[in-house]
């Protein structure tokens, strides 16, 4: 290992001695100087996640009852699911690409199909799990089919679902950076243009701030869970 | 789809260094390489975690740090990084084996510690040391888990490998890379339908593998193994 000297103090007047110019991992002025950029990136990339947690969790909701009530429908989607939640997230956009075109829809498109996967499941099971009593119960108090799903089933299945549902939302935050080859912003980008100019503290920001984005997002629906189940309070996680 | 066939047809697409054959070969080497060393670590950390009842909490989380970070971001940072790491084989097969050890670490850990307590109570009633204990009763009950850990572990690192392609690695994808900056949608494509049929095959393959692994011998039955205990996959 040859260690490179300290450089003289020569130059000390002509060029600023930062963080910036020493390429530190960790660097404040980064985030001062280019907020614009930062955040610009971090909508984009909030955008994506919660596009997609809206969609799939509409799209999950009718498929998940469907597949509860039919064997088959039950059959096709969990097999098509494990087909869907295996192939990489590069190559299901890269797939998509011909048809999705170039911008923020291939991803959208693909991380859907992923946390649909998650969410019907996490909502079948939850579904399937809902004690046969409290089915029984409902239906000899005359609750329609639809009133029993509303106000009996999907309550019960809340807390299995919302399993599925952290576990799809961290994912998105996740996988959406590699979305940058697609066009379709984000913090990727950040993290490529970091790549491609040997830029520490650009790769390091937009990577603490997805890890937080996560965290986030993940503490949030905990929350949120809390107060769909006001009943399970005191009831460990 | 015609261009993907054109593709497909020129002998040059599959040769040479960065023809399919050999990026689909550097694939599964490093995947191979990496769910090597993730298992190296991870198998005997769960084993003992799970034998002495410690550690549940990194056991059990570990798998949703895992998800949080991204790949593509972890890959980045060790290719930024300076020697031995940075833009080398060992940096990259390092970085894949972390990506891979929460399925590992969580089933393994899993599997032993909801081993049936009482055919545990039962081997040390009959005086069985700590090893024994291990080997004989805990680890063949959770043998299933510790065998569907291993299958979540490489199929997530057959989707690691592929992310390898936009750092400067080989690999699958690396071709899905080249189609990029040729802007040649159906080099794109095809790189994308190896790696998805390469995953695939892993997870129809392993999965076979692991039936019959579990399938369970006569005279005993499949008691104490946990269902739905597993570690929920990550998606890469």
């Amino acid at each position: 290992m040859i260690e490179v000297a300290a450089s003289p103090v020569l130059h000390s007047g002509s060029v600023a001695d930062n963080c910036l110019v020493r390429n530190d991992w960790v660097c404040p002025l980064y985030l001062t100087t280019r907020s614009e950029q930062v955040l610009a990136a971090l909508q984009e990339h909030v955008t994506i996640l919660l596009i997609t947690l809206v969609v799939s969790v509409l799209l999950s909701l009718p498929l998940a009852v469907l597949a509860h009530r039919a064997a088959w429908v039950k059959a096709f989607v969990l097999g098509t699911s494990t087909v869907i939640y295996t192939i990489p997230s590069l190559a299901m956009f890269s797939l998509l690409l011909p048809i999705t075109g170039f911008g923020p829809s291939t991803v959208v498109v693909a991380l859907v199909l992923y946390s649909l996967t998650v969410l019907v499941r996490g909502l079948v099971s939850g579904l399937d799990a809902v004690p046969r009593d409290a089915v029984d119960a409902a239906t000899g108090m005359g609750y329609s089919r639809g009133r029993l799903l509303r106000e009996v089933e999907l309550p019960l299945a809340v807390p299995t679902a919302f399993a599925g549902l952290r576990i799809a939302a961290v994912s998105t935050v996740a996988l959406t950076t590699i979305g940058y080859l697609f066009d379709s912003g984000g913090l990727g980008n950040l993290i490529n243009q970091g790549l491609t100019s040997n830029f520490r503290a650009e790769v390091l920001t937009a990577t603490v701030l997805a890890v937080v984005l996560a965290v986030l997002v993940d503490v949030l629906l905990v929350l949120l869970r809390r107060v769909l189940t006001p009943w399970r309070r005191g009831v460990a996680a | 789809m015609s261009e993907i066939f054109d593709y497909l047809a020129d002998p040059a697409s599959w040769s040479g260094s960065g023809g399919l054959l050999n990026r689909t070969v550097e694939h599964v080497g490093l995947s191979a390489l990496a769910l090597l060393v993730a298992t190296v670590v991870a198998l005997p950390v769960g084993l003992w975690l799970g034998h002495v009842g410690r550690g549940g909490v990194v056991a059990l989380n570990v798998g949703g740090v895992g998800r949080a970070v991204p790949t593509f971001a972890l890959l980045v940072i060790f290719v930024l990084l300076p020697q031995p790491l940075g833009a080398n084989t060992q940096s990259f097969v390092l970085a894949l084996a972390l990506f891979t050890i929460p399925p590992l670490l969580t089933n393994t850990w899993t599997g032993i510690r909801e081993a049936d307590r009482a055919a545990v109570d039962a081997g040390r009633g009959l005086g069985m040391s700590g090893w024994q204990l291990l080997w004989r009763v805990e680890l063949p009950i959770a043998r299933p888990l510790v065998l569907s850990g291993l299958r979540l572990a490489a199929v997530q690192v057959v989707a690691t490998t592929t992310v390898l392609g936009l750092v400067g690695g080989g690999a699958l994808g690396r071709v899905i890379n080249v189609g990029f900056t040729r802007q040649d949608q159906a080099v794109v494509v095809v790189g994308a339908v190896f790696v998805a049929v390469l995953a695939l095959a892993t997870e129809l393959g392993l999965g076979a593998l692991e039936r019959r692994a579990s399938r369970p011998r006569s005279g005993r039955s499949g008691a104490g193994v946990p269902r739905g205990a597993e570690s929920a996959p990550t998606r890469h």
